[in-house]
Parts: structure tokens; C-alpha cells; sequence
């Protein structure tokens, strides 16, 4: 195993190989992963009851601290840390004592001493999540909401459910992923997922400016035209232009992006019939794909957003579990 | 250590009283329910021996268990699935074994999140000593007493059912 999947792993499981941290999807086993969607296939039908309401973690307190807006990722966050009838307090970084000066060490170690057991973290910086794992006290988990363009493996985790809910398994499976990889932590997370999960072949899609230049080390094959990326693909996730991360000219215009990269009905045909169209969202409408792609048949865009509750309620229980295997007695 | 007894006659018994225990109480269209996974087993076997109208539900308690801080979740157990909602309706909650009686304790609690039933009868195909809880089933297909250390269990293979018991070391 390579040194940084190493050190991955031992930051983020316990000794006995059970989640305590989830900050990446890169050093985790297969074994883990699909622990973590047949988990979350478990969690799938408390939305089918009168009370939406699971008590597993009740009397757990999980602070969501967002140093980067969100939107989607906040709200199932918390969604999902409610449906198990966890107390969640969200705290907007921006408006807090990090402005009055406060190290992010001391907000930290503030926040330790109001008896929390689990941060959910995203930053602007690549790391932050890890830093906080590094100091938290040892009762504590830490999961990684995004951390700047590195990772973001509860996303990772909820397309790949998403993928198995709707083509049964990885097995001969070709996913394309096309757009901004360069500034993507999605894309990262994504990578590793599925090719731990065995997806046949795995592939980005974009312009040179937007594929980092390295990307084959991750075992994946870099097309920079559309059509043949897309090609025979079973699944085709569309990634969002990143234009707030983008420092230099990378793009000539979204005009011309959209007639280069964007999903239509016409070019999505270079798929294979029956494929699957994924977004992360937020959505650009004509600049990513068209609305006829993003709201037609092929489409399972809101399927993620409601898939991401589960898998995050799956991740946050795992994470708050200790002990070994249960064994039942009636 | 206990006999075995056979799982397919005891079941049967199981059925036949449960059938007249529903007559005796007026309950015409109950909702059948087994508990993941020996109790879904049996209530499979139930439902078509009492050829009830209504499809049969299942219940995974995983998350309602009132011992996660000590041992954690139950891996790959499926999800809970009702068919119909539970709202005003006669419950027929099935397990395989009737012990200390947290998990009766946990799957009242699931149903009860999805709405307010009339009523709740438990139907267990063993019913064992030392209770921790005060619960009781209503049909019972054998009761049993067991040496301390001793548990028994409800097995599938090759789609036969088979009672073990296991001596805990």
C-alpha cells in the first residue's frame, strides 16, 4: 500500500478496523465501503415512517462546522444527524470568533469542552478535516464535509449508492466523469470509491486546463473530447465548473464550454442506452448539460440528494459505534 | 441440553393457535410482521399457512436497540419494509425466540413510529426463561427452560429451518 493510503487509513480506522474518522475515501477497504452503503440501505426506509426518526444516537451531540458555504451537504448533514435523533448545532464560521482572532486549534478545544462527540468539518483548505482529527480529543469523530480541492467522501459514498441502487453493482460498470477535475475534491473522492468498489473502468473528461496532469497515477484514463470519453459509459456524472476556486484563465467562455463539454440529449447518445446521468449539484443549467438532460428519464439527480441523507446517517452512526460485532439474543 | 424440536410441525402448531387465538379476539384482516431475520422466517411460513389477505411486513430493530453504545450495529441486516400503513390496524409481530424481551421492547417502538396501531399481538415459536422486561406473547409454539449459559437459536440452510442450541463458553 502506498504511504499516503497508509496513513489514511490509520487516521481513520480503529485498531480492530472499525470507522472512527471519515475524511477519505482513499486507504479505506472494500469491505468498509460496502459496510457503509448496506448500512445505509438499512437507513433508507426511516423516511418511509410517520416519525422520520431513528434513537441510536440519542443524547449525541454533533456540531456542524462550515468554514465554506453549502447548501445541499449542510442541510443533509443535518437532516441526517436529527433522523437519528442526534442534537445538532450548526455554527456559521464567518460570523464567529475565528473573525475576532481565535486559532482554529482554540475554537477547536472550546468546542471540546461543551461535551460534543462528533464534528462534521468542511474548509476552503485542503487538510483541515485531518487537522482537526490529529487534535480532537479521543471520544470524538470527525467527518469530512469537503476540505478544499482534495476530498469530499460522504459525496464520494452517496454516488456510489446511488450507482448501486440503480445498476445492482460496480461489476463491468464504465463511469465517466466529466468537467472541472482539477479543482473537484468530488472527483477525487469519486475515484477512489469506485475503483475500490470495482468498477471495470473509470475515466475524466474535460479540457487540459481542467485535468490535473498526474491523473493516470490514480488509474484512471483522461479523454479531452466529449463524445469518445462518454462512449459505451454506463454512468456519466457531470461535475460543476468550480468558477470561484478558478485563479487564471482556464476557460475561454461558458459558451463555448457548454458547446465542448456540455450534456446534451444528442451527444449523450455516444453512451450506452440505458445510462445513468449524475450531478453533484449545484447544477449551472446550459453551462454543465441541458435542462432536457438534467430533468429526462435518464437522470437520478434528486435520487442523489435524497440517497445522501442515508449514507450520512450510515456514516455518522459507524463513526459513533464502538465495541465489537453484536451478537443477537431475543 | 434442551431436545430440538422440529422447526415445520412447531410452526404449524404455531399457526393453528394463532388462528384461534384471532378468532377468539374478532380480528379478521390483521397486519403480519416479522422481526429480522428468524422471526421474518417464520412469519413467512405463518402468513401463507394462515393465508392472510394483507402482504407481510418485516422489521430490521437494528436501530431501535437499546445496547449500540456497548456493541455497535448488526451488519447487513435489510431494511424494515411495511406494506400498508400501520394506522388502526390488528399487528401480528412474529420472532423466533421469546427471551429477554428487548427486542419486542425495540420493535414496539419501530412500529409505533410509523403510526398508531389498534393492537399488537405477539406470536413466538419459543418462548425461554428469564425475562428482562415485562412482556409476554399470546401464542407461543413451545416454551422452554434452559440452563444458565445455554441460548437457542433459529437457523436457515438449504431453505430448512433448524433450532440450535448454544452453550455459551
Amino acid at each position: 500500500m502506498e504511504r499516503s493510503a497508509l496513513f489514511q487509513r490509520q487516521l481513520q480506522l480503529t485498531p480492530n478496523g472499525q470507522l472512527r474518522h471519515f475524511l477519505d475515501v482513499e486507504g479505506l477497504p472494500k469491505t468498509l465501503l460496502t459496510q457503509i452503503l448496506d448500512t445505509a440501505e438499512s437507513f433508507s426506509s426511516v423516511a418511509n415512517q410517520n416519525v422520520k426518526k431513528v434513537p441510536i444516537l440519542r443524547g449525541k451531540t454533533i456540531i456542524n462546522l462550515f468554514f465554506e458555504a453549502s447548501t445541499r451537504t449542510r442541510t443533509t448533514f443535518e437532516l441526517a444527524a436529527k433522523r437519528l435523533s442526534a442534537d445538532v448545532l450548526n455554527m456559521n464560521i464567518s460570523t464567529s470568533a475565528t473573525k475576532k482572532g481565535e486559532s482554529l486549534l482554540d475554537t477547536l478545544h472550546n468546542l471540546e469542552a461543551m461535551h460534543c462527540d462528533m464534528f462534521v468539518v468542511r474548509h476552503a483548505m485542503s487538510g483541515a478535516a485531518h487537522f482537526f482529527a490529529q487534535h480532537v480529543a479521543p471520544h470524538i469523530s470527525v467527518l469530512n464535509a469537503g476540505d478544499g480541492q482534495h476530498a469530499h467522501p460522504t459525496q464520494a459514498m452517496l454516488d456510489a449508492f446511488t450507482i448501486r441502487q440503480v445498476k445492482g453493482s460496480f461489476d463491468g460498470l464504465t463511469i465517466a466523469i466529466v468537467g472541472d477535475i482539477y479543482h473537484s475534491r468530488v472527483a477525487r473522492s469519486q475515484i477512489h470509491a469506485f475503483k475500490t468498489l470495482g468498477a471495470k473502468e473509470v475515466r475524466v473528461v474535460g479540457p487540459r486546463t481542467l485535468i490535473p496532469q498526474h491523473i493516470a497515477s490514480l488509474g484512471v484514463t483522461a479523454f479531452h473530447q466529449l463524445e469518445p470519453g462518454i462512449a459505451d459509459a454506463d454512468v456519466v456524472i457531470m461535475l460543476r465548473l468550480q468558477k470561484e476556486r478558478m485563479s487564471s484563465a482556464l476557460l475561454p467562455s461558458e459558451e463555448e464550454y457548454f458547446r465542448l463539454y456540455g450534456l446534451t440529449m444528442d451527444k449523450l447518445k455516444a453512451a450506452k442506452p440505458n445510462v445513468t446521468v449524475m450531478h453533484p449539484g449545484p447544477i449551472n443549467r446550459g453551462v454543465e448539460m441541458d435542462s432536457e438532460v438534467a430533468d429526462g428519464a435518464h437522470s437520478v439527480i434528486l435520487q442523489q440528494v435524497t440517497n445522501g441523507i442515508a449514507v450520512r446517517m450510515a456514516v455518522m452512526s459507524l463513526a459513533m459505534q464502538s465495541g465489537q460485532s453484536p451478537e443477537l439474543k431475543g | 441440553m434442551a431436545d430440538t424440536p422440529n422447526v415445520d410441525s412447531l410452526i404449524n402448531t404455531l399457526g393453528q393457535q394463532l388462528s384461534t387465538y384471532l378468532s377468539a379476539q374478532n380480528i379478521t384482516n390483521p397486519l403480519m410482521i416479522g422481526i429480522h431475520t428468524g422471526g421474518a422466517w417464520v412469519a413467512e411460513k405463518l402468513h401463507n399457512q394462515l393465508q392472510l389477505s394483507q402482504p407481510l411486513g418485516t422489521l430490521n430493530i437494528s436501530f431501535y436497540r437499546d445496547d449500540f453504545t456497548s456493541i455497535g450495529l448488526h451488519p447487513q441486516v435489510k431494511p424494515s419494509e411495511l406494506p400498508a400503513s400501520v394506522e388502526n390496524q390488528d399487528i401480528i409481530l412474529v420472532d423466533d425466540v421469546l427471551h429477554t424481551g428487548r427486542t419486542i421492547r425495540a420493535a414496539l417502538n419501530e412500529v409505533f413510529d410509523y403510526g398508531r396501531p389498534q393492537s399488537v399481538t405477539l406470536a413466538v415459536l419459543i418462548e425461554r426463561d428469564h425475562r428482562e422486561l415485562p412482556i409476554c406473547a399470546q401464542v407461543v409454539g413451545q416454551r422452554l427452560t434452559l440452563n444458565p449459559g445455554e441460548n437457542i437459536k433459529l437457523t436457515q440452510q438449504n431453505n430448512q429451518l433448524r433450532l440450535v442450541t448454544l452453550k455459551r463458553a
